[in-house]
């Protein structure tokens, strides 16, 4: 009775635009109230699956199989009889709620949007369905307000509300919690979860992270490369995976490490009561303007040789934070030293400082000059020697075969090179002037799971070969409970928190420290489970 | 809101002091005594000098600057001196034809540039889109004074319906107009183009926004994206050009004015700097510089009122 | 593109072979064969002074270049140092000054002043290179502060802070390499409307002085023939008209073939 028609069948779906082959042969079926997970790689096709569905896929896409929606076949549908569709029977909700919204409408009047397009109904009835809709999302702003006025999770919220006020049977999330923080996310998803029961909506979610996955689909499609290599129940396929990409990605999102034991070593950052202001607009025309304060009170030290995590949502002052620590801004209050000389000396920097410490960046793509080679890039650093290296070429090489980069690729622009050989191009660019300290800004977050633990065991392996300090900043707690020996948690400009590793894991002691924890989606622990 | 117009209205007024001291400066450093121009060679040295104490000459810069300044103010402008009549009145009769020429051209380059670039950008790629893009490339290129002097040929010569220039005054405004017709198609075609190319881009960029694709899988259909959340946004970038082109359009009628013998600044203009009547040239100068700062300050206001971001920040 | 830099090199070629070659010496007046229809011995006619228009023609060419490329280059020279100079201080007082003086210089009907600087210090084509470039000042500073001000926030330039570099250095290192396509893109763009403002100065008699040919000027001296001898104002126009449409499909060009979008999809 139930299985007997599925709100959604996708049979022998492929995909190509130009010559390139996007998806192929993809088979799926999402039933009513069922959550369905796509998940994979950047790259896997997973989003252009979704596109397919709601037929907005981009010109000189050329579809070949059958995707049937509630007795629909939407390959051979008209685009004006999609256009009846989509917001009506399926909708979507995008990664990006930062950009998904008009600027300059208001919230209202683009909820109430999607009803007036499929409906004859008045306006004033259509705004009062969007704003009893925008409150049952959980958004208890007027909505007469812009989408500049809020939040990236009160934006996706709107999004949602904007996507489900016709009810639809099925709705599609693309990478819907992806820009958002992890309380956020775990808000969202329980939004949606709760939306599905109440609606009987299907829901089809794509997603990169796996453990957003295992949390809450019923059911799992794992893609690589334009085709679906397995798919199963969620339970089922947590207990059994059957192809050796689901079993490699599962186990790259639960990569551990052995970071070698810390034994203990001389200060070398000291950093007390750091304050750092930033001038926010004038609230009136002469008055004297407000004050942010992004780091309020900041103490804490690292050690030669000692692996120390930093933990924290956007607008933390996470980045306040790496330009301070790197002497590129002043600070309005307190000291930071490092094996005892100040970090910021005015105008002309410090060099025996500076050439202590390096840093390696969030965006691969946008942490190397495009114009240069990768030779000129990693050498950058020398920079701050008293004199240049006598052997430039070897130590350039050196330094790319130290991170698993031929001594050739010297001579290449950055563009040629993936996203994870960048990180590594960065971390070379990083140990040039072998530092004692290394500030690893958000450096594996933008990575994909098997990348991102490629570049932990890089970086665990350097620091075997030699004693080396670093702070790794992330908002991932996963991968810093697995570098780390000790963590600081930072809320609003404040250290919250701070301790070893294990024991702020184990036991957190400050609210917001458990809040993180707890909102932090995990995979169950292994198959065996 | 407030803020926002208060700051506008704080920069419109800086530019203005900022210019008038600009053109003031660029007057007094022009070689040359407009007293001795005025009365000719062999003066005698007390006729000179009597001339340009009456001519205020002799007084101390920041003085002559303050009075000028405080005379524009209360609307007197001076005494031409060669016309030898306030240069209030000058202006007064020719801005009648200089600002309306400008207004007239400007309305007709939007009325053909929007539909245009609007056309343009919904059918990206196909025959309506590559023809008016073809046309706009023409029409940038086309100097709008060579433009005139064709139209003139073709409509006034070659088919009498227009007289080839002159203006009859605002006493029967629908014979104004018509005289003002020609030399207004002729500013505003180029600019028209320019216009065209500027929505097509602005709308083609926002096309290509995240929101767009929100509104698509709404179930809005490509046409209703376009117009309800495209073009509004697409206006920002528009409304700059429109702003630059109307001091484009008033500068450039000065050329046109000429080519259709129209009484308006530009012919006064010339004829001032021919015969070295600075007063005249400064009062102009700044008279256009002042709406000009004045329609960018327009533009600032239209920018808020399409962009609700800019009234609750900044 | 082709069609592009195919007319923009048969402009610069006939304005390069009039060093060494015209069909006939335009200083001699041939009055009894004025204003001539194109025919086999003055492919373009005649003007009212019996002159050869395809020779005007050339020398015109010449004379428009030579200004356009020269007030380009003071656009360039001064507008993009001052742009990468305010990039650098943003925020400052000094980008503050550096902004308004741009945005002064803007709300000035540039024709106005180009007519004022020619008219009061005497006209002639040093003085509308002049006043032509000085409008390209602020064209490229402002263009180039807002090309840079992006790329000062990516992180390739905060790595080069934390090796020590100054701005300076930044600037010419990192900076300016990637803003060079869309100046050399507006470049094109400048040199087109420098032709177009250069031939407005000339028919109104402030541009170069006779007796160098200019476009502007033929155009100007053909006013009051257009009913006896159209071709006397179409031909010049039509040269203005083919050299800007050449460059401006040129820009378009450049941008598309420079953009580092298709560049990356490319390799």
């Amino acid at each position: 009775m139930k299985a007997t028609m599925p709100l959604l069948r996708i049979s022998d779906m492929s995909l190509t635009i130009g010559a390139t082959k996007i998806l192929q042969d993809i088979n799926l079926q999402l039933q009513h109230g069922e959550i369905l997970a796509i998940t994979g790689e950047s790259g896997s096709g997973k989003s252009m699956a979704a596109l397919s569905i709601m037929g907005l896929l981009p010109r000189g896409a050329l579809t070949t199989g059958q995707i049937m929606l509630d007795g629909t076949e939407i390959l051979t549908t008209s685009e004006t009889n999609l256009c009846k569709l989509r917001g009506d029977t399926m909708s979507m909700v995008f990664q990006e709620p930062m950009t998904a919204l008009n600027p300059v409408q208001n919230i209202g009047n683009q909820v109430a949007e999607t009803i007036l397009i499929h409906e004859h109904t008045s306006k004033k009835k259509a705004h009062k369905r969007a704003t009893d809709m925008l409150r049952r999302v959980g958004l208890d702003v007027a909505p007469t307000r812009f989408p500049h006025e809020l939040s990236g999770g009160q934006r996706q919220r709107v999004v949602i509300a904007m996507a489900i006020v016709k009810h639809p049977k099925l709705l599609i999330a693309d990478e819907p919690t992806t820009a958002l923080d992890v309380t956020t996310q775990a808000n969202i998803l329980i939004l949606l979860k709760d939306l599905v029961r109440e609606f009987d909506m299907g829901l089809l979610i794509i997603t990169h992270d796996l453990a957003v996955v295992a949390d809450l689909a019923d059911h799992i499609v794992v893609m690589q490369k334009g085709r679906v290599v397995e798919s199963a129940s969620t339970p089922k396929l947590l207990a059994n995976m059957l192809h050796p990409y689901t079993r490699a990605l599962f186990d790259a999102s639960r990569h551990q490490v052995d970071l070698p034991v810390y034994k203990g070593g001389l200060q070398l950052v000291y950093a007390s009561q750091i304050v750092r202001n930033y001038p926010s607009p004038r609230k009136t025309i002469f008055g004297p303007r407000p004050k942010f304060c992004a780091l309020d009170n900041i103490s804490f030290t690292i050690d030669h040789g000692e692996r120390v995590g930093l933990v924290g949502e956007s607008g933390c002052g996470k980045s306040t934070l790496t330009r301070v620590l790197l002497g590129l801004e002043d600070v309005q209050g307190g000291t930071i030293t490092l094996d005892g000389e100040p970090v910021f000396t005015g105008k002309k920097p410090n060099l025996t400082v500076r050439r202590k410490m390096q840093v390696v960046f969030q965006d691969p793509y946008s942490s190397f000059n495009p114009r240069h080679r990768v030779s000129r890039l990693i050498s950058e650093p020398w920079n701050l020697l008293d004199h240049q290296p006598d052997d430039p070429d070897t130590r350039i090489a050196t330094a790319l075969e130290n991170v698993g980069l031929s001594a050739l690729d010297a001579f290449r622009y950055i563009h040629e090179f993936s996203g994870g050989q960048r990180q590594r191009i960065a971390i070379a660019r990083a140990l040039i002037v072998e530092p004692d300290l290394i500030i690893f800004d958000e450096a594996v977050s933008a990575l994909d799971v098997s990348v991102r633990a490629q570049i932990i065991d890089l970086i665990v392996n350097l620091s075997q070969k030699r004693p080396l300090a670093y702070l790794f900043i992330s908002h991932d707690l996963t991968v810093v409970r697995n570098v780390t020996d000790r963590v600081l948690v930072m809320k609003s400009g404040r250290i919250v928190e701070h301790g070893p590793t294990e024991d702020v894991f184990n036991t957190p002691k400050h609210p917001y420290t458990r809040t993180l924890l707890a909102a932090a989606p995990t995979l169950p622990n292994s198959q065996e489970a | 809101m407030i803020r926002y117009i208060a700051s506008r209205l704080l920069s419109l007024t800086l530019s203005l002091i900022a210019a008038s001291i600009v053109i003031f400066a660029v007057i007094e450093i022009i070689p040359g005594d407009p007293a001795s121009f005025m009365l000719g060679v062999g003066v005698r040295p007390d006729t000179l000098e009597a001339l340009r104490d009456q001519m205020g000459l002799n007084d101390p810069l920041a003085m002559r600057y303050f009075s000028w300044v405080t005379g524009m103010l209360t609307g007197d402008f001076g005494i031409s001196w060669t016309y030898k009549i306030p240069v209030s009145e000058l202006v007064d009769d020719r801005i009648w034809v200089s600002l309306p020429l400008a207004i007239y051209a400007l309305f007709l380059s939007t009325i053909i540039a929007f539909p245009a670039g609007i056309i343009a950008a919904s059918h990206r790629g196909g025959m309506g889109d590559v023809s008016i893009m073809g046309a706009t490339q023409f029409g940038v290129a086309i100097p709008n004074f060579w433009f005139a002097m064709i139209l003139v040929l073709i409509f006034a010569i070659k088919l009498p319906w227009f007289s080839a220039g002159g203006f009859p005054g605002w006493d029967d405004p629908l014979l104004a107009l018509k005289s003002l017709t020609l030399p207004a198609i002729a500013l505003a075609l180029p600019q028209a183009a320019i216009l065209a190319r500027v929505m097509r881009s602005s709308l083609l960029d926002n096309l290509g926004e995240d929101y767009i694709r929100t509104a698509r899988a709404k179930g809005l259909t490509h046409r209703q994206a376009l117009w309800r959340h495209g073009v509004r946004n697409a206006m920002i970038p528009v409304l700059t050009i429109i702003g630059l082109q109307f001091s484009f359009l008033l500068a450039g009628g000065i050329i046109i004015e000429q080519i259709f013998f129209l009484p308006g600044l530009g012919r006064l203009i010339f004829q001032a700097i021919s015969a070295r009547d600075l007063i005249v040239v400064e009062s102009v100068v700044m008279l256009l510089v002042f709406v000009v700062i004045l329609v960018n300050f327009a533009v600032d206001l239209a920018y808020a009122a399409v962009d609700p971001r800019l009234r609750s920040c900044e | 593109m082709v069609i592009g830099a195919t007319l923009t090199l048969v402009f610069l070629s006939l304005a390069a072979l009039s060093f060494i070659y015209t069909p006939y010496n335009i200083q001699s007046f041939d009055i009894p064969n004025k204003l001539q229809r194109p025919n086999a011995n003055n492919w373009l006619g005649t003007d009212h002074f019996g002159r050869d228009i395809m020779s005007m023609v050339m020398l015109g060419a010449r004379t428009s270049i030579a200004v356009a490329v020269l007030a380009v280059g003071i656009g360039i020279c001064a507008g993009i140092p001052l742009g990468l100079l305010a990039a650098a201080r943003r925020g400052s007082l000094l980008d503050e000054l550096i902004m308004r003086g741009n945005d002064l210089v803007f709300a000035f009907p540039s024709l106005v002043i180009a007519i004022l600087i020619t008219a009061i210090f005497s006209p002639s084509a040093i003085n509308a290179i002049i006043a032509i470039g000085i409008f390209n000042v602020p064209v490229f500073a402002r263009l180039s502060r807002g090309a840079a001000l992006p790329i000062w926030e990516r992180d390739f330039i905060l790595a080069a802070r934390v090796a020590g570099k100054s701005s300076l250095h930044i600037s010419i290192e990192h900076i300016l390499p990637n803003i060079t396509n869309l100046m050399i893109v507006q470049g094109t763009i400048q040199f087109s409307l420098g032709i177009l403002a250069e031939a407005a100065l000339s028919y109104v008699g402030l541009g170069a002085q006779p007796p160098t040919a200019s476009w502007g000027r033929m155009l100007a001296d053909a006013q009051t023939l257009t009913s006896i001898a159209p071709h006397t104002a179409l031909i010049p126009g039509m040269a203005i008209v083919f050299m800007v449409l050449g460059l401006n499909l040129l820009g378009d060009g450049l941008r598309d073939w420079l953009d580092p979008r298709t560049k990356v999809a490319r390799s």
